[in-house]
Order: C-alpha cells, then structure tokens, then sequence
C-alpha cells in the first residue's frame, strides 16, 4: 500500500485514496471545433510512461481535494505532490529516478 | 524392500538422542499420523517426532505417486505435507510437516495417496511415466473436446495434487492491527539478532519477527560455536532475553513476514493456537499484522540446496543441514548407517555431530577434488572416509533408501563406483540465499559466481539484507554484518559498532548447481529437481528441446517451481539446467519473479472479521422496521436493503406484485425512495455548471420546477439520470440512481476542481439527509391533501414536475410532484429523522384510499410498463441518450456539455446503432429472460447472428401480458416486424413494440 502526501493533509495510506489518471489533460475550450482525431486524442489517448509520470489523485476518504503526483513507476515512489493547477515540479537532478539508493545508503525512500 | 523401520511400525528406540536440544523429553506428547499413534516430546515438530518414531515415508509424490519423505526441517518442505485436523471444521490441508508444532492428541494425515499411503494405486503412474512428459495434458488429452469436462480433468485432478480443502465453514476467528515501527528485523538468526539488538541499542522502535516458534535460526542447531565466550544457546538465550525487557522492541516468534509491498509494507502472519493442544475458545488463531517500517532490515537466511542425481527423492534422504538440525535441536538422529553427498564442508560438521551421537557414517562422497580444510581434516581424524571427485549414479529402495550407487569423476570422465548399504542418504550443495521479500520489494538481484547463487544488489526500499540472505555465511561475519545493518538502519545510527568474538571452525561453503554428472550409458531412474511438482531434469530438457527458451515459459510448461513452496529447493537447480541445455550463462537465464506469499496463508488471515454479516456495512432506510415488522422481503441493491415487496397471507412474489400494481394503478401506493442519491448544486454558477455537465438546458427552469436530468461521460455514453429540482435560484437538488451517487458526485468534483475552478459552485452530498416518501396513483392527491401544509397541489395549481418547500405532520418538508410510475405522484422528501412518522402518518390517511406498501420489484413492473429505463440494467455504457430513445432531453441551444462533442462522431448517428424497444412475446404468458439474446432470422445453429439483447422483463398483470425491454440494432425501424429469442428449447417469437406499453399519452401522468 503506497504512502500518499495530500497537500491539504499530510502523509496517508493509499486506501483513503481514488486514482484520477493522468495529470495535466485540459478538457478544450471548444470541443466543436476540433475535428474527430483531435478530439478522440483528447479522449482516449494516455502517455504509458516507463519512468516519472504525472498523475492525479482525489483524497476521496478525506478532503475531498484532486492533486497532483510525480511517481516513478517503475519503483511506485512519488517524487513530488502539488496542488491541481500547480505547474508540474522540475525535479533536481538527485531525484531522478535513475538514483536508486542502495542498501548501503541509508536515508528514507517512498514517501 | 520396505524400510523396516516402517513396516514394523515399532519406533527403534534409539532414535533419540538421551540429552540436548530444544525439547522437554519429560514431557510426552501422544499423536497420530494416518490413524497409527506415535509418541513425541515437547519441542517436537511432526517432522522430527515422525523421525524419531523411523517414520520417514509421509506422502506420495504429486503426478508419480512416489514415495516421499522428509527433505528438510524449515519452511522450505516441499514433500512431507501434511493435513491437521481438530474437528470436522478445522481441517488445514497442505501443511509442511517441519513446521507443525506437536501437541498431545494432534491428528495428522498424509496426502494424495489411496488406497494407503504404503501401497498407493497411482504408483503406476510412475512406471508409465513415459506417457506423462511435461506439459502432457497439453498434448495427450486435447480430442474430443467434451472429453475434457466429462472425463480427463476429474480424472486427472483426482490423481494429481495435493491435500482437500475443508468442507465446513471455518468456524476459527482471526484478527488483524497495524504496526508502526522505525526497524522492522525479519528473521531471528544470528544476523537478525545482532540487527535488532544494534538498533534497539539506539533506542529505535522494533519489532523482531521469526516464523519459527523459537528465535536463533541455525544458531538452535549450532553446538560447535561459540559467542561472547558462551554457547551458541546462550548467546541466543540472553540476547532475547535483553530484547524482551527493551518495551520499545517488539518479538513475534511464529509470525511469518509473507509479503513485501510498497513503501515499506509488510504483511506479517502470527499463528497464535495452531501449536495449542486445546485452544481457548474466544482466542483467535491467526493474526495479520500490517507493519509499516520506517526501514526493514532482510534477515532471512538461506535454504539448504539439494543435489539432483538419479533418485535423489526416495525416503530416507535429506538435506545434510536437516539433519544436523534434527539432531542438535531436536535430539533426533536420522537414520542408523548413513552416506553424506556434499559439494562443501557444511555437511562435515553435521557428519561430526551425527557420528559423535553413535550415528554410523558410512562415508562422505564429496564432489571436489581438493578437499582439504579445518572440517574435512577433523572428519578424517575422527575415522570417517572422505571420497574426494564423487558423483551418485543412482540410489536403492523403495519406502526407504537402502543403498546408494557412488561414482567417481575423473578427466571429465564418470566411472561407477562404490555401492554402499545405507537407511539414509544426506546431500549438500551449499546455500540458496532467501532473497523472496528482498525481491518482493522490487530491489534487484545480481548474480555471484563465487558463491553460485542470486544475492541482493541495490535496494528499491529502505531496506537492508543482512547475514546468509545475502551470502555471508562465515558466523563472525554474520554477526558482524547484522549489527552493523541494525545500527545503520535505526534513526539515530550510533557509532559504536558491534564486533563480536566468535569460536568458529573456518568453513568452505561452496556451493553446486544442476545435475550431478553422470555417464552417458545411465538410463536409469529420474533425477528431480522440484520434490513438489515432480519435475526431473528430463522434463527441463525436454521443454527446452521443445522451444521453452524463457525461464518463465519453462516454468509454466514444465510446472517448475510452482505449488505451495514456489520451488525454494528447486528454483535456482533447475534455472542451471536450462542455462546448461540452452548453452547460456546462468544470469542470462535468469530467475521466475518471487511473488507474495512467501508461505502459504490462511484465507481466514486475510478476511480477518470481514466476514458474515460484517463483510460489509448494512445500509438501512427510515422505514425499514416498519416494513420488516409488515414481513417485507428485502433485497440487497449496492450496500443498501431495499423492501422488495410485501407478500399477505400466503402470497408469492407474484401474486404480491401484482397486487401491489394493481393498487397503483387503481387507487394508491406508498413506496420508499429514500435510497435516491442526492446532491445538493449551490452557488451563484449552479445553473451554469449543471449546463456544463447535463445535457439539458438548465438556464431555462424556473425556480419551483423540475426536469429529468441525463448525465453523460465524455465519450458520449449515459452514465447516470435522475431527477433535478430547482429549488433556488442558486440552488439545485440533484438525484441519482441509488447505486449511482458516489460516482457522480466525484465526477461532479472532478470537473468542478480540475477543470472549471472559477465557478462559484458547491456540492454536498445529501443523501442520507433525506427520507423519500412516494406516494403514487389515482387517489395520491387525496392522501396528500388532508397532510400538507403551505402548497397548493391542486391539478391547476401544481402541474407534474412541480417542486415546493411546506411543511407535513409539523415537520419541514421539500415536495415533488413526480412519477416513476406513470401515474399521478408526489415525492415527499422530509428530514430523516422524521421518515419514519411521516410515512406512517401518510399510510394512516391514504388507508381509507386503499393505500398499498410497494416494494422495488413492483416499482420496477410500473416503470417497464411505462418504457422507463433503469441506468445500468437498460443502458450498459454503451448508450447514448439517441440509443435510449431520449434525445428529447438534450438542451437544443447549449454549445456545449460533458459528452456532446462525442455524440458528433459518425459512429454516434448510425441508424444501425442498438436501440431501446419494447418486446411483446407472442405467447403472452411467456416472461423472456433478461439478458436473452435476440436474432432476426429464426432456427440458427451457433454461431447465431444476433442483433441485441432483452434489458427489462416482466409479466404485467395489469396489462395481461409479460413486457420487455431491449437493446436492438435499428431498433425503432423494426417497430412491428416479429424477431426471435432462441432458448435450449427453440426461438421465442417476439413483436418489436414501443418501448411504452402503458398509457402512451402520459395522460394519467398529468392527471
């Protein structure tokens, strides 16, 4: 079970948690206006990122509150949570998932 | 020729040792096994009672049917399994007999043998075991087809397999908690020992957990060495004891950490009366704990590797370190006259120990050519012969082992050599290091050919691997190596590092992997790699010959590795094998995934109290004892009890619904719709964001009224409807399916937050606020009138879809002149707390009007008659509000809401798409099956062509006729033409219809 970060309330277990998808998808403005394979982009194509992604959750068994996540998929650690509306962070270079700690570095991971 | 020891039944009395070990000899323990009765000692398990009894022979083998004993002495078991039961309910199948703790009175069976375990019938299976390659129910059983239902797999499962699940419910109690702590120490060997006590020493939180009964690991066995200057025993002794006093450190002895997850997750699993003769009734047996751990330190050790040459499965042979454990913890000696295979010096030791106890070594074939060493120097000194460039040809015996066939290795060339009578046989080949949770928890292995096996490399987790399970096996550096990972995984690591002064001889523990060699000329009997499953090298090579070249494909073909013990004997011979056959290195092959449990665990763990009535919350509504004291038969729909209908006198369901409808209809029902989700919508932009998410125009209702509401999902398809009331101008009552609210109000959320946070808008979820009180028919007006208060609901003054607050028996009400009935109706809407009075007081006034309760079957009667749908049941995620046949309810100015965009896609306006339709079955009496399919032409064979399916379907008595509802490709340019259900008993003819069978006009509505 992943440890979550709400931004509005700490640190919690992923099951007072609701996995909302991608993050950073604008519905259009005017959907009218855009032609079948722009709008089936819109509504069914998703990045399958190996590496950091950008995803949303919804603290639904708490605040309530949609936010923002960077997670390494391929370890399940989250790198970064922000704010929906929030710009996606940059990461500093030392997190990138890429630096693994190895089990003789100690320091807390997965947070 | 059968063991003697067996056959005779009598325990020879000598396979005790006088003194030593873990056990109470004082204290007797009487237990059966396959209905004999044996005796054993406090501190046995099965395994070394059943040894000390010359029991070797505990089960047949899993597709051979070969006799089978016990292989080891830990949780690595993989043959003598073994079904314990207290009672007709507590019944626990598959159990290692290594870990089952004796108590007076246990019961144990052995498995998969018939008629008994000495002379089983599926033995043939052995003999004809050439028609059983791997994967042969791939290739042998495939025609005909019937076949496969019918006769092979029965068959085929009765003769394969392990032990019967229990019939009875499991009547046994199981609990669960969570845990925080800062190190959590998995496994109490030495390395984990040292580990706890390093980070208890900086005042970290711990919890030290050990599957075994007794901490110390192989330190339990270890009578050689010395720490601190005290025994193994005593080190053991007075460093737990140390533990124990610390509060902020806690130990769970049989608590089994099965499972690795995320961020430092482990699932642990504490047996708590299994080792009990007779439990206390209100303890539970097992408790889950889910500790998270701010760090984990991996102290698992490692698992003796069994050598793999031709019947290397007979009873009576064992891992060397078994039996060295066998003998010092549990005082039990093996066997009488024994011969040691061992591919390094952890074997001598146990040789030493068994010859000192009186125990016969007959030799010790080791497969090195140089031995030479502290241990094989004290094996020689103490008169055991050594026979360096070994191999096993074969080996003799049927129950039992009673000879084994040496060879010698030389210039790459195997000749045959010594036969030596044995009644027991014990292999090495050095250590398999327990890396299960280490690679659960996602961190990645590396292969080392100094030590022939996987050990941990860089950690995905704060975790740390410590001692054997990472390849340290010298025990001055196990201990080393553990206290400094305990020191280094507390939050305050200290400096001080623990060094410890260890007597120990220098070993050599250098491992072997795959086949023993073996001259080309060796036919003879199969040499297996998984005890478990079966698996000899000869199905490895086979799968390879055939193609398999990925581990994980060899595995599922061949049944390598799987079963109850995930191949932890097994695995890493077997991979060498394929490696060798496939000619590529070992690392290029590379291992199966380790996956959770690392034991098997009870279902019972896992469900803990989630189970009966508390596997999940009861959702009641405010009239629900009224209904149960008036003998309502309730169903279950989502969470909630939902009055269903209310049988009189001896009435069925249909007899009860139709009088139920016919009371609608003709005179007056009650029903409780308090289940209906409800939101409240507030805000100055209420009316635009409803616009924005619905598809009908909202601007455009006046405060007062109401309209039925569709919402849709951004692909165009329903995804709930309901009732939406104006009741403000800043302020809409949202309803939604019963099943439907949670769901809504996050899509609600989801756009209100992410996508259009500029409107001033809020939502609040207000089903439970509310009680919903229908009252529908004819005379619905009458009953109302004489209670409401503040609303004028005459006809004139109050047409359909009429909303109002006023006040009903003194108490606040919001009024609804709605129908799901197609009949003249109102909802009344009070505070919860007053539901129950108030539909009392409403029954009350409407008796005099022949007031009926009806339930949701009758509910759903009224409703098909009226061609009204049911989101879920009538649409499947693939309608639109066209397919329904709703169109009407789009806003025809709005530029734009959720979904609208989707419904331009051509696909979205094909006439061909499936269409909501009423069905009339030609027989009248006939009720079509909901979920039927529906073809065009009639007497298809299959495959049919098929154009849709029945959604909703009902007799309806008021009409006379059954009715339908169903989803038909074109379906509304079909209106009259005659289609077909086929059933088992041939096609149905049906008439395409409306989908409104009842008062098309809706005058009754409006009445």
């Amino acid at each position: 079970m992943l440890l979550i970060v709400c931004p509005y309330c700490g640190k919690r277990p992923e099951l007072e948690f609701t996995y909302g998808g991608q993050a950073h998808l604008v519905r259009p403005a005017r959907p009218s206006e855009l032609d079948d394979q722009a709008w089936a982009e819109f509504l069914y194509m998703r990045a399958n990122t190996k590496g950091v992604y950008a995803e949303r959750w919804r603290h639904a068994r708490g605040c309530g509150r949609f936010f923002n996540a960077l997670r390494d998929t391929t370890t399940d650690h989250f790198l970064a949570f922000y704010r929906t509306g929030e710009p996606r962070p940059t990461l500093p270079a030392q997190l990138e998932p890429s630096d693994r700690p190895s089990s003789a570095t100690p320091g807390e991971r997965g947070t | 020729m059968n063991s003697p020891a067996h056959d005779s039944g009598a325990a020879p009395g000598n396979l005790r040792t006088p003194s030593g070990g873990r056990i109470d000899r004082s204290q007797r323990l009487r237990f059966q096994f396959d209905g004999r009765s044996y005796e054993g000692v406090a501190g046995d398990t099965l395994a070394s009672a059943l040894l000390a009894n010359g029991v070797h022979l505990t089960g047949r083998s899993f597709k051979y049917h070969r006799p089978r004993g016990i292989l080891a002495a830990g949780s690595e078991e993989p043959s003598a399994l073994v079904t314990i039961s207290r009672d007709a309910a507590r019944v626990t199948p598959n159990l290692r007999a290594t870990q089952v703790e004796l108590y007076d009175g246990l019961i144990a069976e052995s498995q998969n043998r018939w008629p008994s375990l000495q002379r089983d019938v599926g033995r043939i299976n052995d003999w004809l075991s050439s028609f059983f390659p791997a994967g042969f129910y791939y290739k042998t059983f495939m025609w005909p087809r019937k076949a496969w239902k019918a006769l092979y797999e029965p068959v085929i499962r009765r003769a394969a397999g392990l032990g019967r699940a229990p019939v009875h419910a499991d009547p046994d109690r199981y609990a669960q908690r969570y845990a925080h702590c800062d190190v959590l120490v998995v496994g109490a060997g030495p390395a984990g020992i040292a580990a706890a006590l390093a980070a208890a020493d900086s005042g970290a939180r711990v919890v030290l957990c050990d599957e075994t009964a007794e901490f110390g690991g192989s330190l339990l066995s270890d009578t050689a060495s010395t720490i601190e200057g005290l025994s193994a025993i005593a080190w053991v002794e007075q460093s737990i004891a140390a533990l124990a006093k610390n509060n902020r450190v806690t130990l769970l002895a049989r608590t089994t950490a099965f499972g690795y997850f995320p961020h430092n997750l482990l699932g642990l699993n504490q047996r708590l009366t299994d080792h009990v003769a007779r439990p206390a009734l209100d303890q539970p047996r097992e408790r889950l704990w889910q500790v998270r751990a701010r760090s984990v330190v991996l102290a698992t050790g490692a698992i003796d590797r069994p050598l793999v040459f031709p019947g290397n499965d007979r009873p009576g042979i064992l891992l060397a370190g078994a039996a060295h454990t066998y003998l010092n913890r549990y005082g039990v000696r093996v066997g009488a006259r024994v011969v040691v295979v061992t591919s390094g010096d952890d074997a001598y030791q146990a040789a030493l120990d068994l010859k000192a106890a009186g125990v016969d070594i007959a030799a010790i074939a080791d497969l090195r050519t140089e031995v030479a060493g502290a241990l094989p120097e004290a094996a020689r000194r103490a008169g055991i012969e050594v026979l360096p460039d070994s191999t096993v040809l074969g080996t003799e015996g049927d129950l039992r082992v009673t000879a084994i066939n040496l060879g010698r290795v030389q210039g790459g060339a195997v000749q045959s050599g010594r036969h030596i009578a044995c009644d027991t046989v014990l292999m090495s080949g050095g250590y398999t290091p327990s890396v299960h949770l280490f690679s659960q928890s996602r961190g990645r292995l590396t292969w080392s050919p100094d030590l022939n096996a996987f050990v941990p490399g860089a950690s995905a987790e704060c975790e740390r691997s410590t001692g054997a399970c990472r390849g340290i096996y010298d025990l001055a550096q196990v201990l080393d190596d553990g206290a400094a990972a305990g020191a280094a995984a507390a939050p305050e690591p200290t400096h001080a590092q623990r060094r410890f002064k260890v007597d120990a001889l220098k070993r050599n523990s250098s491992g072997y992997l795959g086949a023993l060699p073996q001259s080309s000329s060796t036919g003879g009997d199969k040499s297996f790699v998984d005890w478990q499953h079966d698996v000899t090298t000869r199905d490895l090579g086979l799968a390879t010959r055939e193609g398999f070249q990925s581990i994980e494909h060899v595995k599922r073909h061949t049944t390598t590795g799987m079963a109850t013990d995930q191949g932890k004997t097994s695995n890493l011979n077997a991979m060498a094998i394929v490696a060798k056959s496939l000619k590529v290195s070992i690392p290029q092959v590379g291992l199966t995934t380790f996956r959770p449990p690392y034991t098997p665990v009870t279902f019972g763990s896992f469900a803990g109290i989630s189970r009966g009535d508390l596997f999940d919350p009861v959702r009641s509504t405010p009239t629900h004892a009224w209904a149960q004291a008036r003998g309502a038969v309730f169903e279950n729909v989502g969470l909630w009890k939902r009055a269903r209908y209310f049988p009189r006198g001896g009435e069925d369901m249909h007899a009860a619904v139709a009088r139920e409808c016919r009371a609608v209809r003709t005179a007056c029902g009650i029903f409780d719709a308090s289940t209906l989700g409800k939101i409240e919508v507030v805000g100055p932009d209420a009316a635009e964001f409803m616009n924005r998410l619905y598809i009908n125009s909202w601007s455009s209702l006046g405060v007062g009224r109401s309209r039925y509401g569709i919402l849709l999902r951004e692909d165009g398809f329903i995804y709930d409807d309901g009732v939406v009331a104006r009741t403000g101008t800043d302020r809409f009552h949202v309803t939604t399916t019963t099943g439907g609210a949670p769901r809504v109000l996050a899509l609600m959320e989801d756009y209100r937050q992410t996508e259009w946070p500029e409107l001033k808008v809020w939502l609040t979820s207000t089903t439970e606020q509310w009680s919903v009180i229908a009252v529908q028919g004819p005379q619905a007006r009458q009953v109302l009138e004489t209670l409401v208060e503040g609303i004028d609901i005459s006809a004139a003054a109050w047409p359909h879809m009429s909303v109002g607050r006023g006040r009903i028996c003194g108490v606040p009400m919001l009024l609804f002149r709605v129908s799901f009935s197609g009949e003249l109706g109102f909802e009344v809407n009070v505070p919860a707390d007053f539901g129950l009075s108030v539909w009392e007081a409403l029954y009350v006034a409407g008796l005099p009007h022949g007031i009926t309760a009806y339930g949701t079957e009758s509910m759903h009667v009224l409703r098909a008659e009226k061609g009204y749908i049911i989101v879920g049941q009538d649409t499947d995620g693939t309608l639109t509000p066209d397919d329904a046949g709703l169109s009407w309810a789009i806003g025809k100015n709005k530029a734009d809401f959720v979904g609208k965009r989707s419904l331009e896609r051509a696909s979205m306006k094909s006439p061909d798409r499936k269409q909501l339709v009423g069905l009339r079955t030609k027989n009248p009496s006939i009720v079509l099956d909901e979920g039927a399919q529906v073809a065009a032409k009639p007497g298809q064979k299959p495959p049919m062509e098929l154009i849709g399916h029945v959604t909703s379907s009902y007799a309806s008595s008021v009409l006379g006729h059954s009715v339908a509802l169903a989803v038909i490709a074109g379906g509304r340019a079909r209106t009259g033409q005659t289609l077909y259900v086929p059933m088992p008993e041939g096609d149905l003819e049906v008439e395409v219809t409306s989908p409104v069978f009842y008062d098309p006009t809706g005058a009754r509505i409006n009445g």
